[in-house]
């Protein structure tokens, strides 16, 4: 280790004090979000540099809560590293497997760091960490290295107790209704008249002998609003069924359209007339997001259905299908979660199911008691969340912050 | 005018003139873009599924599972799990059982297990990223404390503008928390909007009307841009008019 001398900046430059001091300009240059104030003074070419004084105290821990993926190392700055000083341009972290080497880089830190998250190490493998400090002058590497370091995984993250606390309460709520549902006692829901309006769109497409048009949304089965969707998909059948009406549900992935045949073959099972679903009701058309709406357009204006039924996930295409849908005179429905795409039905469709109506549309819909007991328990979530809320802003607003910290999560 | 001479450009500006042409009325012109773009789409989406999903994450591995690279068939590592992939794989092919008709109650069983587990990984996703976060981040405090020192501070100094900052922000947390409270109450289900629930859902209803409607200005512009896109191709990249 080179000696360190606070006056250094007394001397004459150095060949690689000059190569320093260009690669310290071009990052000043290219980091603009770095504080004026922060930035060391123009390095004085005039002047020899010394190797900085080492960092020291180099710690580390494991990262808590997390799957052994994460070690925190802290240490403590070159006694050169200080603000406006031209001493210090960065710190390099190294890593070995073994006290001795080899050393591989971990990462290359901007001055004035004195911490880092090394998430690039091995569960349960122990590493050696040394911090070298660069300047003008040439590195200085510490005297010594620090571990054995090991990143274990933790069984549970507890930082997310309060995600728990909510999981079971919602769980505890909708398992409550649905035994109460299921031990005879008939949950009150209040009307809603998007879903009602769907028994009316269909009821005209049956006077006027057009088929009812049904989409259960653009994504696969992984988004949530799709299943909803085709839940929702089973009642329009048994509807349609009964009223022997032609049903065209377009789908866009595979997993869906195979969820969609079997919905609606129960739905016409369910109104008892298996024998009248067509398995060419159901369609697949495309995975692609506009080759989709290009052929739903398409049905809208050539088969003519008399009611379009959205349901589901909806993103760009949602004003396409809407306006077209609207050109054409048919009664449409529409509900989807997707808030962006909301505004597009409510100026388009006829009536539209907003954001948790979707979800509410299934039960609501189908009557069945555990799709009702998990609706009253989400009712019951939505009051618990509301208590949440007027209790945590009034703590916060006396200066309690430890409710608003115990809901924070990683 | 000095129309492009790239054979791939004439052909994206044909098919966008198609398309446009719907704008008209349903013609064999926008039939023909709408069929060619469906059967490209849906055949490039077989073949990119093939090499990006089944080969990849299914032949790729258990080739190495049962293969020998990964030091002879049947050798697996502590931590290998590459030769468990077999289930997926086979539950896969159950659902090809749809084509025999004798069989095909048994495609059922993969759709409950694809159902199940997006269901069960959604559940905690949600509860975290959305549920919990959700409700953290509306914790704010009505500001009532920072006003009072403000009031005291603008008494002091003979100013005001501290102050109205502090309202301003005392008011913005409130009509927020009010905002999304009644909002929540407009989707409560089991009783009717009657009485105070039917003021507070009503009132949440036009919280949210009024934000579809700067969502609707704000979506229909970024529409616009597409379209002025459109346009751009048109005239710079194919008639090349500058």
């Amino acid at each position: 280790m080179q000696a360190y001398r606070p006056d250094a900046r007394a001397r004459g430059v150095a060949s690689s004090g000059m190569l320093w001091s260009c690669a310290l300009l071009l990052a000043c240059a290219c980091a603009p979000a770095v504080s004026r104030a922060a930035l060391p003074d123009a390095l004085d070419t005039t002047r020899t540099y010394l190797a900085p004084a080492p960092a020291t105290g180099l710690e580390f821990h494991d990262v808590e809560n997390d799957a052994g993926r994460g070690i925190d190392l802290h240490w403590k700055l070159s006694a050169d590293d200080r603000a406006r000083s031209q001493a210090v341009t960065g710190y390099v972290l190294e890593r070995a497997q073994t006290p001795g080497g080899p050393w591989a880089v971990v990462d290359t830190l901007p001055r004035l760091t004195d911490s880092k998250t090394d998430d690039s190490v091995v569960r349960d493998t122990p590493y050696f960490y040394r911090v070298s400090v660069l300047g003008p002058g040439g590195p200085t590497r510490s005297l010594a290295a620090a571990g054995p370091a090991i990143a274990r995984s933790s069984w549970f993250n507890t930082t997310r107790a309060s995600v728990v606390a909510f999981v079971l309460l919602f769980f505890g709520f909708v398992l409550y209704y649905i035994y109460s549902a299921q031990s005879g006692h008939r949950p009150f829901v209040r009307r809603l008249a998007g879903i009602d309006a769907i028994e009316e769109a269909i009821g005209r497409a049956t006077e006027m002998g057009r088929p009812v048009l049904f989409i259960p949304g653009v994504q696969d089965i992984d988004e949530i609003q799709t299943v909803a969707g085709l839940v929702i998909l089973e009642s329009v059948a048994r509807l349609t069924a009964k009223y022997q009406t032609p049903i065209l549900v377009p789908v866009s992935y595979p997993i869906p359209f195979t969820i969609a045949q079997e919905m609606v073959k129960s739905g016409y099972l369910h109104a008892g007339r298996p024998e009248a679903y067509d398995p060419d009701s159901v369609r697949f058309v495309s995975p692609e997001q506009f080759a989709y709406v290009a052929a739903i357009t398409g049905i809208m204006l050539r088969d003519r259905p008399a009611a379009h039924i959205f349901m589901g996930s909806f993103f760009g295409e949602s004003l396409m299908l809407a306006e077209t849908g609207f050109s054409t005179g048919a009664i449409q429905v529409a509900g989807t979660a997707n808030v962006h795409q909301l505004p597009f039905f409510v100026v388009a469709c006829d009536y539209t199911l907003i954001g948790e109506e979707l979800y509410a549309a299934s039960a609501y819909l189908s009557g069945d008691a555990k799709l009702v007991g998990s609706l009253k328990g989400a009712d019951a979530l939505k009051v618990s969340i509301v208590i949440v809320i007027v209790v945590g802003c009034l703590l916060e607003t006396f200066g309690v912050h430890a409710f608003t910290a115990w809901m924070t999560t990683q | 005018m000095n129309p492009s001479h790239d054979f791939g450009v004439w052909v994206a500006a044909l098919l966008t003139l198609f398309v446009f042409s719907f704008l008209y009325k349903d013609n064999p012109l926008y039939k023909f873009a709408e069929h060619l773009f469906v059967g490209v789409s849906a055949g490039y989406y077989i073949v990119l599924n093939y090499w990006t999903v089944i080969d990849s994450n299914l032949i790729g591995p258990l080739r190495v599972a049962f293969g020998g690279a990964a030091g002879g068939p049947l050798h697996v590592q502590q931590g290998d799990y590459r030769a468990l992939l077999l289930i997926p794989g086979l539950l896969g092919l159950l659902l090809f059982t749809r084509l025999f008709p004798r069989i095909d109650w048994i495609s059922r069983w993969p759709l409950a297990v694809i159902i199940g587990v997006y269901a069960g990984l959604k559940t905690t996703g949600f509860a975290q990223g959305d549920l919990v976060a959700q409700v953290q981040a509306s914790l704010q405090s009505f500001g009532l404390v920072e006003l009072a020192h403000a009031f005291k501070a603008s008494e002091l100094a003979h100013t005001s503008s501290a102050t109205w900052q502090a309202i301003g922000h005392s008011c913005d947390v409130v009509l927020f928390t009010a905002g999304l409270l009644t909002s929540l109450l407009y989707f409560y289900y089991s009783r009717e909007h009657k009485g105070a629930l039917g003021v507070s859902s009503r009132l949440g209803i036009w919280f949210l009307m009024v934000s579809f409607g700067a969502a609707y200005g704000y979506t229909v512009m970024s529409r616009i841009s597409l379209l002025i896109g459109r346009f751009q191709f048109l005239i710079e990249d194919w008639l090349r008019i500058r």
